[in-house]
């Protein structure tokens, strides 16, 4: 009976004669103890799983994916890509560096990308988006919308029909690009028409019928221009090969500038390019008050920084929020624990009476109770503390949100307190009362020390519950006193800037994380008691 | 009952009443004083009043009528902090939030004592109840018995003249807290303080007290040194209360000075000392002590009292033996006898004669 070891379970493993030896501890029957334990004790894992697992799966699926996926909107940017395909792949080689606009190329590929996306009607939505990075955009992309059908271009149409009319047939081009060969001489062509197809099919049309566009000559006309080999493959197409040199080119850039001189625009085009990846960390920038141009990550200007004002402003209420819980319900906490049982049980009924109430009643009590024509002010008036003319503005303001919030929140505060004050046994305040404490000492160096607990789990509690309040701040808050949440509600169902507001969302909860593990450091987590 | 002078009486209680609801008095009329340096033992039930008496005296409860004066002042008035008194409490009251020494120095740092001074008298004060190496510890993490020397050496740390223990030992068991008892009552006598110890374990009183106040329904029934407590119980409720007793009901014939004579309810006739009746006619509990009792005739001396038995039973104790008899119909009798090679094991169902002195025999109130 002499092995080293202090497993518990050493005694027997011992007693299947394997004693003395040192190595692995095995159970009466010969396997590793270890091993046999392990089972055992999956087991047991196995049978808790089975018991969380509906809540497990219906958190899961109800609430963690779409959280999960919400805050990956933060950084997910791939609209630019779908709706811009041609003009993202072209602005590659294009230097934003320069002042000068991209080439000509781009203009093309924003031409055909504009044309399709407007046909789509999904250049709004692109606009919207880009104008969160540069104002205007969104206007611009809505009226070069309009005007991409009017481009000039469809003097190509009638170039190309001049030269045989059956180009003006869609089932010619539908024939053409049958052909592979074809299709592989006039790659962007083909590709366009492909896109163009698949999107009237979309649309429950029929290609034969509807008219080939101006864009779709446009890019032909670009292709042969170039130089594409299309001899023997084609007739039609060797005849136009020849014939396109002879056409009046048309600045495709002229007429984007035409149709709005913003595309002259130097920012237009390096936003778009900066915007271009499929993540970004813009919509991080933006809830920072940052922005990212083409020159790196920079300091929006002074009168559009807003976000970090209402970061501050969250937090310095949440803990101005928290501290006076603390002040307040600290004493009624302590007289519910020192209270004989009866009147202290009745006592909490009113604590947490409020509960019992609609959030919404609540506030809309305290609108009643503080606005300039309320209860207070009456009688402030009335007892002629206060002038009629000097009424107090209490409410739309900040003070209101702490007021309404305090309220609301105290019983959060109330209930750890309660519950650690009353393990707190009245013996420790008369020990240190005998050993020579006046109540004030006695009080702050033995119970408030054993309290400190309850006022963590409260002050988590509150403090978490407040930064991310929303309906409160909503409805007393004003301007001054609304809360971070309150501008990702906006975002989220006004502006449906949703990447936004998850960026600030996620900022939001990494703070409530980081503060929970300061917490942790500081105080310690398992010093957080509720009873 | 006090049987010191109230002139160099330490402790005084005048008059003493409590309640808490106004509707029964927990304390009913105590008076007591101590002199300083006694070692004096509250006893009594549950409930009989003895932690309120402490609490009056340590200020956390005040006397509904009468006057408690320490050192010859009252100190009705004096707030609980400055009263000086050291108190360990049942449940001991250790802070859990400091260590062994800041629970030590706390009241050495709320009477401003500078802090090398501080340490000096924590390390002595934990020297002396044997635990110096213990200073860093929590609470938490001492045994019971160490947690009670811990509240010992904090209520003696600072001096006080005057310490009061509320069931200290209460939670302990039977070989630590006799071993406890011990300690405690040796630091007393050396540091020379003056000592009230609530108990209701009659062995630790006995043991460790210099006097006994034996409380009963608010009052103390009798306060006596250990001895006298014991072998001249005031009244049948002390006879019962301390140590083991048999008791013979009947009434009393007649008293002649020193000597009672009763006849008890199946007509034996005999002699007592009178203590608690007064005039023939009354009845009478008489009570002697089951070591007392002799059974060998060569043992018993001439004028004993005998009286005819039936031994009932046989309890072999180790150092004792313990038999149980039928006297004057009573079955409950209970005599002890020391485990010496040359006693008698007696038989259950065998008849014998037994008897007492008649000074060993009280007659009490019924
Ligand atoms: N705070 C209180 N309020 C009301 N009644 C009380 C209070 N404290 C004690 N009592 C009552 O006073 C009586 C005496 O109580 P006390 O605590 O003095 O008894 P005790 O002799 O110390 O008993 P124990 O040996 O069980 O500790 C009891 O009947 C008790 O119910
Ligand atoms: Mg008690």
């Amino acid at each position: 009976m002499t092995t080293s070891s202090t497993d518990p379970g050493s005694m027997d493993a011992q007693t299947s004669g394997n004693g003395a030896k040192p190595g692995p501890m095995l159970a009466a029957d010969g396997t590793p103890l270890k091993r046999s334990l392990n089972r055992a004790l999956r087991r047991q894992k196995l049978r808790a799983l089975m018991l969380i697992a509906p809540l497990l799966i219906f958190v899961l699926i109800t609430f963690i994916a779409p959280i999960a996926d919400m805050l990956f909107r933060s950084v997910r940017n791939e609209i630019v890509q779908e709706t811009l395909p041609m003009t993202v792949e072209a602005l590659k080689s294009w230097d934003e560096e320069t002042t000068e606009l991209p080439d000509e190329k781009v203009f093309e590929a924003a031409y055909y990308d504009m044309f399709l996306a407007a046909e789509q009607k999904l250049h709004t939505r692109l606009g919207t988006r880009l104008n969160y990075e540069l104002t205007g955009i969104s206007s611009l992309f809505r009226k070069t919308g309009r005007a991409v059908d009017r481009f000039d271009t469809d003097k190509y149409v009638d170039d190309f029909a001049a030269l045989d009319p059956s180009w003006k047939d869609p089932a010619t081009w539908a024939a053409m690009f049958a052909n592979e060969d074809i299709a592989k001489a006039l790659p962007q062509t083909a590709h366009l028409w492909q896109r163009w197809t698949d999107f009237l099919q979309t649309k429950n049309e029929d290609p034969a019928k509807e008219d080939v566009e101006p864009f779709l000559f446009t890019s032909l006309y670009s292709e042969l221009m170039a130089g594409a080999d299309v001899s023997g493959l084609s007739p039609r197409l060797e005849q136009a090969a020849g014939a396109v040199k002879t056409f009046t080119p048309v600045s495709i850039e002229q007429q984007f500038i035409d149709a709005d001189k913003d595309w002259g625009n130097h920012e237009v085009w390096a936003t778009i390019k900066t915007y271009s990846p499929a993540y970004t960390p813009g919509y991080f920038l933006n809830a920072v008050d940052a922005q990212l141009t083409a020159d790196g990550v920079s300091a929006r200007p002074e009168n559009e920084q807003i976000y970090g004002i209402l970061f501050k402003r969250t937090i310095f209420m949440s803990i101005t929020i928290t501290l006076s819980c603390i002040m307040l319900g600290y004493p009624v906490a302590w007289l519910l624990a020192n209270l004989p049982m009866r009147t202290a049980n009745i006592l909490m009924i009113l604590v947490l009476l409020p509960f019992w109430t609609s959030l919404l009643v609540r506030t809309s009590a305290w609108k009643v109770m503080l606005q300039q024509q309320g209860v207070i002010n009456d009688v402030l008036v009335w007892l002629g503390i206060i002038s009629d003319s000097g009424r107090l503005i209490m409410i739309n303001n900040q003070f209101g949100t702490i007021v309404a919030m305090t309220h609301i929140l105290l019983p959060f505060m109330i209930l750890p307190l309660y519950s650690v004050m009353q393990t707190i046994p009245p013996t420790y305040l008369r020990a240190a009362k005998s050993l020579g404490a006046t109540n004030w000492v006695a009080f702050w160096r033995v119970y408030f020390p054993q309290s400190v607990p309850g006022i963590g789990a409260g002050s988590i509690l509150v403090f978490i519950l407040a930064i991310g309040y929303y309906i409160t701040p909503e409805i007393v808050g004003g301007t001054t006193g609304t809360f971070i949440s309150n501008r990702i509600a906006y975002h989220i169902s006004s502006s449906l800037n949703w990447g936004l507001a998850a960026a600030l969302g996620s900022i939001l909860l990494a703070a409530v994380l980081i503060l929970y593990y300061a917490y942790d450091r500081i105080v310690g987590i398992d010093n957080v008691k509720l009873g | 009952m006090a049987d010191t002078p109230a002139s160099d009486a330490f402790v005084e209680f005048e008059r003493v009443q409590k309640s808490y609801d106004g509707e029964t008095l927990v304390v009913k009329d105590l008076n007591l004083s101590m002199p300083k340096g006694e070692f004096l033992t509250m006893l009594g039930p549950s409930g009989s009043g003895k932690t309120t008496c402490l609490m009056m005296l340590a200020g956390f409860e005040t006397a509904t009528h009468g006057e408690i004066k320490l050192d010859g002042k009252p100190i009705n008035n004096i707030p609980p902090h400055k009263r000086g008194i050291g108190m360990v409490f049942q449940n001991y009251a250790l802070f859990p939030h400091m260590t062994v020494a800041e629970n030590l120095a706390f009241p050495l740092e709320v009477r401003k004592i500078a802090k090398d001074e501080r340490e000096k008298k924590v390390m002595r004060a934990l020297d002396m109840v044997q635990m110096g190496q213990f200073g860093g510890r929590r609470p938490a993490q001492l045994s019971g018995g160490q947690q009670q020397r811990i509240a010992l050496a904090r209520a003696l740390v600072f001096e006080p003249e005057l310490v009061l223990m509320d069931e200290p030992l209460g939670a302990l068991d039977k070989q630590l807290r006799e071993h406890m008892q011990f300690e405690i009552k040796h630091l007393s006598d050396n540091l020379g303080i003056t000592v009230v110890y609530v108990t209701h374990d009659q062995t630790e009183a006995l043991t460790m007290s210099d006097r006994v106040a034996v409380f009963n329904d608010g009052k103390i029934q009798q306060l006596a040194p250990p001895d006298a407590l014991y072998e001249s119980p005031e009244n049948s409720f002390v006879a019962q209360f301390i140590g083991e007793n048999n008791t013979l009901e009947g009434v009393v014939e007649s008293i002649d000075g020193n000597v009672a004579t009763v006849r008890l309810d199946d007509g034996e006739i005999i002699k007592c000392k009178p203590v608690n009746v007064s005039k023939p006619g009354e009845r009478t509990r008489v009570s002697i002590r089951p070591e007392r009792v002799e059974y060998n005739k060569e043992r018993m001396s001439d004028d004993a009292h005998t009286i005819k038995a039936e031994v009932l039973e046989f309890i072999y104790m180790g150092d004792i033996f313990r038999t149980r008899l039928r006297v004057a119909g009573n079955s409950d009798f209970v005599i002890k006898t020391r485990n010496a090679p040359d006693q008698v094991r007696l038989k259950p169902g065998t008849q014998i004669e037994i008897g007492w002195l008649p000074s060993d025999c009280h007659a009490l109130d019924a």
